[in-house]
């Protein structure tokens, strides 16, 4: 069975969230504490959203030492599937394993509403449910949104279509990411991150399944028995 | 011996400072129309143990880079004396 390790940080707190929707998608989902140093053979890790360490510092940028992290990135470097989601993009860039940062919010204030995304990438492990072009909507909710990296970074993201969702229009773009980035991978495709919740989207009794698709595209990049 | 070190953090020139930008309207809603391009950064400052200044000022450099500053939108600047 596909197993979906997810990561709790102090301060995290859309962990049920993530791990509903990974189960609701037919993973074995389970928590793993950030001391922890062993990801119990995890097919894919699942970094949720909240305020890992209260967001001192930088949002992510102590979550990113935590002991846990090194596991992820052997994980990561290994081929294994990650997803960070809002907190967990944020960790992902401050641990580099997604290039760039996420900044304030253009307009300071705490964005918290459903947006609409376009899907520009469906060969990653997190996104093949999908059609190019798709128009799926969920919520953000984040003050430290605003995708930066600097400009040989954003051609090259753009050149190598390392650029997963989009917010669809700049009305969605809830927080001045730029070229409207709400996410992003690596080259591969099997190291995602992004701000809007898939996780907050994943249940029939919420009105909105749009985001499932994250969790059901992530069982079917693994082979029944895992590639480790 | 100790040193004490002082880090000031900044966003890197360029970079949409929307915090630099609220205090900025808000200086001259006060009447201080003559204030511009305000910034704001963090400041940082703890005692370091090392062999000498030259150390204290290579680990902590270490520390920006590792930890106290984001090199993607940040630039970073040291002070180290004597404690």
């Amino acid at each position: 069975m596909f197993r979906a390790a997810v990561i709790r940080f102090p301060g995290s707190n859309c962990d049920q969230d993530v791990l509903q929707a990974a189960a609701r998608a037919g993973a074995d989902a389970y928590y793993v504490w950030h001391q922890d140093t062993d990801l119990r053979a995890a097919d894919a890790v699942l970094l949720p959203g909240g305020f890992s360490f209260g967001d001192y510092l930088r949002s992510g940028a102590i979550a990113r030492f935590s002991p846990v992290m090194q596991a992820v990135q052997r994980h990561a470097e290994a081929g294994g599937l990650v997803l960070g989601i809002c907190n967990g993009f944020q960790v992902l860039c401050e641990a580099g394993l997604l290039p760039g940062a996420l900044m304030r919010n253009a307009r300071l204030t705490f964005a918290s509403r459903p947006v609409t995304l376009r899907v520009e990438r469906t060969t990653t492990a997190f996104t093949s449910a999908y059609r190019v072009g798709q128009l799926i909507r969920m919520p953000v909710a984040h003050g430290d949104g605003r995708y930066t990296a600097d400009a040989a970074t954003l051609r090259r993201l753009e050149d190598e279509g390392q650029v997963v969702v989009r917010y669809a229009t700049a009305a969605d773009n809830p927080n001045g990411s730029a070229a409207d980035i709400a996410g992003i991978c690596n080259a591969s495709g099997t190291v995602v991150g992004l701000m809007p919740h898939p996780d907050r989207a994943a249940d029939p009794l919420l009105g909105n399944t749009d985001g499932l698709g994250f969790f059901t595209s992530m069982l079917a990049a693994v082979p029944a028995g895992g590639v480790r | 011996m100790t040193f004490h070190v002082h880090v000031r953090v900044m966003p890197r020139a360029g970079l949409l400072d929307p915090q630099g930008q609220a205090v900025e309207t808000a200086l001259h809603a006060l009447g201080f129309s003559g204030a511009s391009e305000v910034r704001i950064g963090r400041s940082i400052t703890f005692g370091l143990r090392a062999a000498s200044a030259e150390d204290a000022t290579a680990k902590a450099r270490q520390m920006c880079d590792k930890l106290l500053a984001n090199p993607v939108t940040e630039d970073f600047e040291l002070r180290v004396e004597e404690a």
